[in-house]
């Protein structure tokens, strides 16, 4: 590994101000950051520990019933959370589905979001949640949509000196659900061929009022289904109406062929995973719907 | 960049000139003689490296020892003092659950720590825990009935 020196600064502004430096590197969990050193795949002259910064490890549901964490929260510390587990169960089970207990103590969700993979499991989930990132920097704070956030494999709209500090989730209500699904050969421990995640808010007379799919691998950033999502509106969800957003998702995908499946095979699993995404809502919601 | 690092390991307070690259493996391996936790794959998908940080299971490999500041850390030295064993060890002696042994002191640390948050954790609760320990030899099985055993075992 190069050598490098090491900070932990106690407030964000000092964070921020430590990032601004040439070669400086936020480090959250370090379960991607210190791999890709240790493996010389990315050289960092300053590594800036944001766990001591208490606003980046706080996490907070308000009196509306929104959740606001810290980009450095683990996720066992989220997932240890009552009220965040109980309400958030979506985000949860896609942090929990990050590699191991041993991964899933140190990581977070910043770290998975910023490191802008394109099958990194909780952003999907999040992206479903309507989730909005907060930066903070020189220039003051601004708010990001994670599909802004995200640019491409490792490719961040972050600037110098920049920090993703919180996460935003609005607040669920009764009639709204949401859940993640992947597809690993392996349960634990593996990268996700394909994953897809979903959230529904229904009307009062159960037609579907809003809706957001997101996939994850199958694009160079994690995609929004839109066009399965439009053709949901209005309508009650039904087993033919899932299965043709599984069949528009899989258009809206952009998958590349590589080592884990090839592009078809991805396209047949978005088909199969996005309908099982939204059938998983629909579960929550008090309607069972089978899908295969 | 040399670095003075200040610790505490199995309750012991430790500071010790270290590398600023020198990770929590590195520190506990090689500046403290701590050679009961192993490293296999350096990259955290192995396991054999796992050690407790403030009762949190973690792989070494991957923590800055910068990071641990006035955290405490467990390793399996400290999990049988005196040279007691612990339940989940004597559990992987009698249930043939160790081989050769490479995986075992990481298998201990996380068991231990689902057994400290779990008292009775199922067959599916101990694979999922011990998910990110790999183990080229037993085949799993064994190491899971040994973990249920130590379970049902008194504690004292
Ligand atoms: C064995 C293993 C298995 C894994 N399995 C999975 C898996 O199944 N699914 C999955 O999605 N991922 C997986 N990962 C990848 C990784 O664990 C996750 O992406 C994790 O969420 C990263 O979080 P972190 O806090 O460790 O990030 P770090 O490594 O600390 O940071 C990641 C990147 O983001 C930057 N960064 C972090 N926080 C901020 C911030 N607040 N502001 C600005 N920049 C920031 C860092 O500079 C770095 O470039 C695995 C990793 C390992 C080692
Ligand atoms: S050596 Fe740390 S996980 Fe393999
Ligand atoms: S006993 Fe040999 S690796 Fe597990």
């Amino acid at each position: 590994m190069k050598d490098f020196t090491y900070a932990a600064p106690t407030t964000t502004d000092e964070a921020a101000a430590a990032l601004a430096a040439s070669g400086a590197r936020a480090l959250a969990g370090g379960t991607d950051l210190i791999v890709q050193m240790r493996e010389g795949r990315r050289a960092v002259g300053h590594v800036v520990d944001l766990k001591r910064v208490p606003e980046l490890t706080a996490i907070a549901v308000a009196a509306d019933g929104s959740l606001r964490f810290g980009a450095a929260a683990s996720v066992a510390a989220l997932a240890a959370h009552a009220t965040v587990a109980a309400k958030f169960p979506a985000m949860i089970e896609a942090g929990r589905m990050i590699g191991s207990w041993q991964i899933q103590s140190r990581a977070s969700l910043g770290g998975n979001i910023c490191n802008a993979s394109p099958s990194a499991d909780a952003v999907p989930a999040l992206m479903a949640l309507g989730a909005t990132a907060e930066l903070t920097g020189k220039g003051g704070r601004r708010s990001l949509a994670l599909d802004a956030l995200i640019l491409g494999p490792g490719k961040t709209a972050l600037v110098p000196g920049e920090i993703l500090a919180a996460i935003r989730v609005p607040a669920p209500d009764a009639r709204s659900a949401a859940k993640y699904v992947r597809f690993t050969p392996r349960r634990e421990m593996d990268i996700a061929v394909v994953g897809a995640g979903a959230w529904l808010r229904l009307a009062e007379d159960g037609s579907v009022a809003e809706a957001r799919i997101a996939l994850a691998a199958v694009g160079p950033t994690p995609l929004r289904a839109t066009a399965a999502e439009k053709r949901l509106m209005g309508e009650k969800p039904t087993a033919a109406l899932l299965a043709e957003a599984g069949r528009l998702a899989a258009a809206d995908a952009r998958p590349i062929s590589d080592t884990r499946g090839s592009a078809d095979y991805r396209r047949a699993l978005v088909k199969v995973l996005a309908a099982r995404a939204l059938a998983g809502c629909c579960a929550q919601l008090g309607q069972r719907i089978e899908v295969p | 960049m040399k670095t003075v690092i200040a610790c505490t390991v199995n309750g012991d307070a430790h500071e010790v000139l270290a590398d600023s690259r020198d990770t929590l493996l590195e520190l506990l391996r090689d500046r403290l003689g701590l050679t009961g936790t192993k490293e296999g794959c350096s990259n955290g998908n192995c396991g054999a490296c796992t050690v407790l940080v403030d009762g949190e299971p973690v792989n070494a490999c991957i923590v800055l020892a910068a990071e641990i500041g006035d955290a405490e850390v467990v390793t399996v030295e400290g999990i049988a003092p005196g040279g007691k064993l612990h339940p989940v060890q004597q559990a992987l002696v009698e249930h043939g659950g160790t081989q050769c042994g490479f995986c075992t002191p990481g298998i201990v640390v996380a068991a231990k720590a689902l057994l400290d948050r779990v008292a009775r954790p199922s067959a599916q609760e101990i694979r999922h825990a011990l998910a990110g320990n790999l183990c080229r030899c037993t085949g799993y099985d064994k190491i899971v009935e040994a973990v249920a055993a130590a379970s049902l075992a008194p504690r004292s």
